[in-house]
């Protein structure tokens, strides 16, 4: 429906300040109402997604129409891919924050948190939504700034430390990405997307453009943590509160950073050789050294963090293929099987990474420290979390029949297909390198012998954070039924046919 | 927080007043000429750091002064998305339409709901300003106890 | 041309700032004169031959303006810019605050 979409982003705007306002006179005003504003955006976002058809719903904030075919207003674009990310974050969103529930009573200024966290939400909606370059940088902005400030929410000494480093690497991103934006519109006179791809397909000169797209990649990539930009992710993720660190790591990269590669680069660039070969060998690099030095951590949430890294990785790697397979245009279905492996991994991942980081949380909450050598044996006294830890742990290792395993598969059996031989060996082995960690993250947290006598008295976490961490297990095993023919043209071919069709989308705006 | 000495104490119950006006002048005219909701309300937010700072802080109770702000900025961004969302329900039903009566060109009261947007904004940058700024003062005064 | 080579002369300035640094404050403002030279080459794109500043005046008409749009850009990049050197300032009060030192070799406790 047309007049549900600025509210996606006005709902958690409202609900932010209101929340600061009232949170002073009403005590507990805000555990009742943050729950309910996300849980009213999830049901907002579920029911787009069941409506939305394969069309592609687009609309012009005060009415500003186009005028002799330039589009001047500012326009807000719901396709089958926004809709899917949609469903992503408010879920997530929604799940950690009833986590965030009772986790939150450690620490003090609970109305702030809340706060912050639905301005992330409102952020991360409005870069999913928006149409147009400029709009896209504020939300990306807003929704960066608030979780600049929840990294730094338990004010020790390595969170804000860790916050500052992401702070000043973060800065930087955003100003290569304002100075990209500047370029385009200096070149292109316009700044809607499906403009720029109109003015685009025209024909154009090269090396200005490959400068413009190298920004691009740096900027975008520093939010998505791919290696060599890297530096902050593990730092930040590893000191945040642990809700925090499942939304940081399960949606804020993946809704700011890889969402915005893909759709500049299928849907506003022409697709060229060489930025492709970028991409994938990005990916690689980031999955293999991402595996590698998630072998030597001793920290859970840096461990989960690095993991993180590789699992990106392999996002990017696959979609880097399909663009190499969508230029050679002789394999279109080669092509679509690569993207589509891409964009399910990236749903599993939110979930499985969503999942362990409210496990470390859990573990964190009872143990009060994060360190692998200090923990153990507790997988009888704190059943739910062993037990959903274990399915999270076999599914990010790709191990049937969980989603993971159904992912990479798919991943893999594109590269193969397309001859990309050495990527499909690289994405084996750093499965097993991945096994090989999770089962070291398993035994020193749950099935080792205990080492204090201390440990009898750990009892299972509250409620809200176990009902979480279940409902994410149970997804975890629900969305591996997406390998399924019939339900994968539901609910990832309008995601897929946005992408795979490049004019498609520039084509529906401007025809209106 | 010590003030500063008595010229700068006079000078600023002279001119403290005028800088608060200017800032009103600019965001009033925000449609006719530079400036808006952002550069007024900074300007505004002077007027009163420019005061907090010369007269000095032992005469303010600095956590009633930042729950006035941080009050003031709320209700502000709640009146502009608020404004905003009416444009749902008047006018033509899309999200931040011009609902109100456009004038002509030039005149002040014209070019229909701008000049309302001008106002809040202006208040709520002014009002975030200080809250800012009182924030660190609090955090400088408790740390050096 | 001479402008926006000085402009990017500016962005290097603050890089090093930035990279060389070693108190906190310092390498925050770098970031904001890193900012700030964003910001000129933004307006400076918009530049038309022999235009005005973009006031529309009634009576007079068939004026060139310079581009507004860019203008706009700014002055909404301007007030990020003072959100992200404030959170910048604030991280940075709260940890001189625990480490006693505002310089960063001392500030290294995450390691790996």
């Amino acid at each position: 429906m047309d007049a549900l979409i600025p509210l996606f982003v006005a709902i958690p705007l409202i609900s932010a300040f209101l929340i600061i306002l009232l949170g002073k006179l009403v005590k507990g005003f805000h555990k009742i109402m943050a729950p309910l504003i996300l849980l009213a955006l999830l049901i907002m976002s579920i029911y787009e997604f069941v409506n939305l058809d394969n069309t592609t719903v687009i609309y012009t904030l005060g009415g500003w129409s186009m005028e002799n075919g330039y589009p001047i207003g500012i326009y807000m674009v719901l396709d089958g891919f926004s809709v899917l990310m949609l469903c992503i974050i408010n879920l997530i969103g929604f799940i950690a924050l009833f986590y965030s529930l009772s986790y939150i009573s450690k620490y003090t200024a609970e109305s702030n948190y809340y706060s912050l966290f639905c301005l992330i939400i409102a952020g991360m909606n409005g870069v999913v939504l928006s149409g147009d370059l400029f709009n896209l940088f504020v939300f990306l902005e807003v929704s960066v700034i608030a979780s600049y400030a929840l990294v730094a929410f338990g004010v020790g000494k390595t969170e804000l430390e860790a916050s500052f480093k992401y702070q000043v690497l973060g800065g930087l991103a955003s100003m290569l990405i304002l100075l990209a934006i500047g370029l385009i519109y200096w070149k292109t006179k316009t700044l809607n997307i499906s403009d720029v791809r109109t003015v685009l397909g025209n024909g154009y000169s090269n090396p200005f453009y490959i400068f413009v797209q190298v920004l691009l990649i740096s900027g975008f990539g520093l939010k998505a943590a791919i290696i060599p930009f890297h530096a902050w992710l593990p730092d930040a993720h590893s000191s945040a509160p642990s809700p925090i660190s499942a939304m940081l790591s399960g949606v804020l990269i993946k809704a700011v950073g890889v969402y915005v590669l893909i759709r500049l680069f299928f849907n506003m660039f022409v697709l060229s050789q060489e930025i492709a070969v970028v991409f994938t060998s990005l990916g690689t690099i980031s999955m293999v050294i991402g595996a590698l030095l998630a072998i030597m951590q001793w920290d859970v949430k840096r461990l989960l963090a690095y993991s993180s890294i590789s699992q990106i990785g392999y996002v990017i790697m696959a979609l880097g293929m399909g663009m190499i397979l969508l230029v050679r245009g002789d394999n279109p279905g080669v092509a679509a099987l690569a993207i589509a492996g891409g964009v399910y991994h990236l749903v599993n991942h939110a979930v499985f990474k969503g999942l362990l980081f409210l496990n470390a949380g859990a573990l964190e909450y009872r143990f009060d420290t994060r360190d692998l050598k200090k923990m153990g044996g507790i997988s009888r006294l704190m059943p739910v979390t062993s037990s959903t830890s274990f399915m999270a742990s076999m599914s990010i290792s790709g191990i049937p029949p969980f989603n993971g395993f159904f992912s990479k598969l798919i991943i893999i059996i594109a590269a193969i297909n397309g001859k990309f031989y050495l990527l499909a060996v690289l994405a084996v082995v750093v499965s097993i390198i991945t096994l090989a960690y999770f089962l070291k993250f398993q035994r020193y947290a749950f099935f080792n012998k205990p080492l204090q006598k201390s440990v009898e008295k750990i009892r299972e976490v509250p409620f809200p954070m176990s009902f979480s961490m279940i409902v994410l297990a149970f997804l975890c095993l629900a969305l591996s039924l997406l390998a399924f023919p019939s339900i994968n043209d539901a609910v990832l071919m309008p995601a897929i046919q946005v992408l795979m069709q490049s004019d498609l989308y520039s084509i529906t705006i401007l025809g209106l | 927080m010590e003030g500063m000495s008595t010229i700068v104490k006079k000078v600023t119950q002279l001119i403290a007043g005028l800088i608060f006006m200017y800032g009103i002048y600019i965001i009033l005219h925000g449609h006719l000429t530079p400036g808006g909701g952002f550069a007024g309300g900074a300007i505004i937010a002077g007027a009163f750091i420019l005061q907090i700072l010369a007269f000095g802080t032992s005469s303010l109770n600095l956590k009633k002064e930042v729950a006035g702000t941080s009050n003031t900025e709320s209700i502000a961004i709640l009146m502009v998305v608020l404004l905003a969302i009416m444009a749902l329900f008047l006018g033509a039903g899309v999200f931040f339409t011009n609902y109100l009566p456009k004038g002509t060109a030039g005149e002040l009261v014209s070019a229909g709901v701008i000049p309302l947007y001008n106002i809040f904004i202006g208040i709520e940058v002014a009002g975030a300003i200080l809250t800012i700024f009182l924030a660190l003062v609090i955090f400088k005064e408790e740390s050096s106890k | 041309m001479i402008v926006y080579i000085l402009c990017f002369v500016l962005f290097l300035v603050g890089l090093y700032g930035v990279i060389t640094r070693r108190n906190l404050i310092k390498i925050a403002i770098s970031l904001s004169i890193m900012e700030f030279s964003i910001f000129l080459i933004l307006v400076l794109i918009g530049y038309v031959d022999n235009g005005v500043a973009p006031i529309v005046d009634p009576n007079m008409t068939g004026q060139v303006y310079v581009d507004p749009l860019p203008q706009a850009m700014v002055l909404t990049a301007i007030v990020i810019g003072l959100a992200t050197t404030a959170m910048l300032m604030a991280i940075a009060i709260r940890l001189y605050r625990k480490y006693n030192t505002f310089d960063i070799r001392e500030i290294k406790n995450l390691r790996g």
